[in-house]
């Protein structure tokens, strides 16, 4: 792990992975919607409602996988002082926050339909909610200081702070009597959906996963980039105030 | 200790305080964090008539009866059972065996409620495959519990 905190092995990795991970985000994405709208058949209780799942799941899914991504590479910059890792932390808060956001949005669109309402204050969409508000006041944080080796320690520790919410919104359905049904793939005794919606399900999934990958190696690339602006600045300040 | 480690094991320790912590306040607050009681809640809680709150569980099969606008059913969690008396449009996935919320107050014995939400469960299957449940006997829709 220590060996992929350089800057410059970073960069020579992303330049070989970044192809084939758009490679595959367009493909299995492209492949999971013709799947999930057209070729999968419709629920036997839902009808054509059951659609949203294939887009709403995934999306939540990534919701906490960025989050717990973010709080990973908030733990290395904290503990390990790597240079690399506050940058995708910082690169990662916006995809996820989108990804929550969908998740919520496409969740208020089903919920309608077939609860009766848009939004219920029940454990996980309550937890969920929650979590778009952590990605939002990262966010504004990380950006709240002049210098930013500060506002990336504050902000990264108000990640792992955080971090205890995505264990609650996972099992929020278990412990507590929610609106929100249980989980159908994540669970004992294996998924509780049809191989047919499972496979353009886990297609989505892995078309989002190939998504934030190619995401993170742009964002990164742009996040070093402009630190190396801001070192070269620095230095002209310092040599023209020296040469006056 | 180099300074790392002790990052390190300051950066455990925060966080397993910090899960602890936030377990206690969740096991606290536990009973306003469910969205629904069960019918079972009801009956040994004795909670009074009046007071606005959720009742979730199963749709009894055969329960359903309309009046006009007026809709009656009773939402059983298996052991017990309570009566639902409700005017109003409902959703497109209340059906008898389906899990259901309905929200209101307790009225004489009666649950009056002033909205009802369809439950979810966690199965997902096209319609065949539903069919060729049922038609094995591998179905369970509650009602066999």
């Amino acid at each position: 792990m220590h060996r992929f905190a350089n800057p410059a092995r970073f960069l020579r990795l992303a330049k070989v992975i970044l192809p084939y991970s758009s490679g595959v985000a367009v493909l299995s994405l492209a492949l999971g919607l013709w799947f999930a709208l057209a070729a999968s058949p419709a629920d036997y209780q839902q009808g054509d409602s059951v659609r949203i799942m294939y887009v709403h799941v995934p999306a939540a899914w990534m919701g906490m996988f960025c989050y717990v991504a973010m709080a990973a590479f908030s733990a290395m910059a904290l503990i390990w002082k790597h240079p690399l890792a506050d940058l995708l932390a910082k690169a990662t808060a916006p995809v996820g926050a989108a990804f929550t956001f969908l998740c919520l949005v496409t969740g208020s669109l089903w919920g309608k339909p077939m609860w009766g309402t848009w939004w219920a204050w029940d454990a996980r969409l309550t937890s969920m909610l929650i979590l778009l508000f952590l990605y939002l006041g990262y966010m504004a944080l990380v950006n709240a200081f002049d210098d930013p080796e500060r506002g990336h320690k504050a902000a990264a520790i108000l990640a792992l702070v955080g971090a205890v919410n995505v264990p609650v919104i996972k099992w929020s359905v278990d412990w507590w009597n929610t609106l929100h049904q249980p989980a159908s793939v994540v669970k004992m005794g294996g998924p509780a959906i049809d191989s047919s919606m499972l496979v353009p399900l886990l297609l989505m999934a892995l078309g989002f996963k190939a998504y934030w990958i190619s995401i993170l190696i742009l964002r990164g690339r742009a996040e070093i980039a402009a630190q190396k602006v801001r070192v070269i600045r620095m230095a002209q300040i310092h040599a023209a105030s020296r040469g006056e | 200790m180099t300074r790392k480690q002790r990052r390190l094991y300051f950066v455990l320790l925060g966080m397993l305080a910090l899960g602890a912590a936030v377990a206690l306040v969740l096991t606290a607050i536990s009973d306003s964090l469910v969205y629904f009681y069960s019918p079972t809640d009801i009956v040994t809680q004795r909670i009074p008539e009046g007071r606005r709150m959720r009742i979730g569980g199963l749709v009894e099969a055969d329960s359903v009866k309309k009046d006009g606008k007026t809709v009656t059913f009773t939402v059983t969690d298996v052991t017990n059972a309570l009566p639902v008396v409700y005017s109003g449009i409902l959703p497109d996935l209340f059906r008898e065996g389906q899990g259901v919320v309905v929200e209101g107050r307790m009225d004489k014995g009666v649950f009056a409620a002033t909205e009802v939400l369809a439950k979810h469960d966690e199965n997902y299957m096209p319609k065949e495959v539903a069919d060729a449940l049922k038609k094995s006997g591998q179905w369970n829709d509650g009602k066999s519990k």
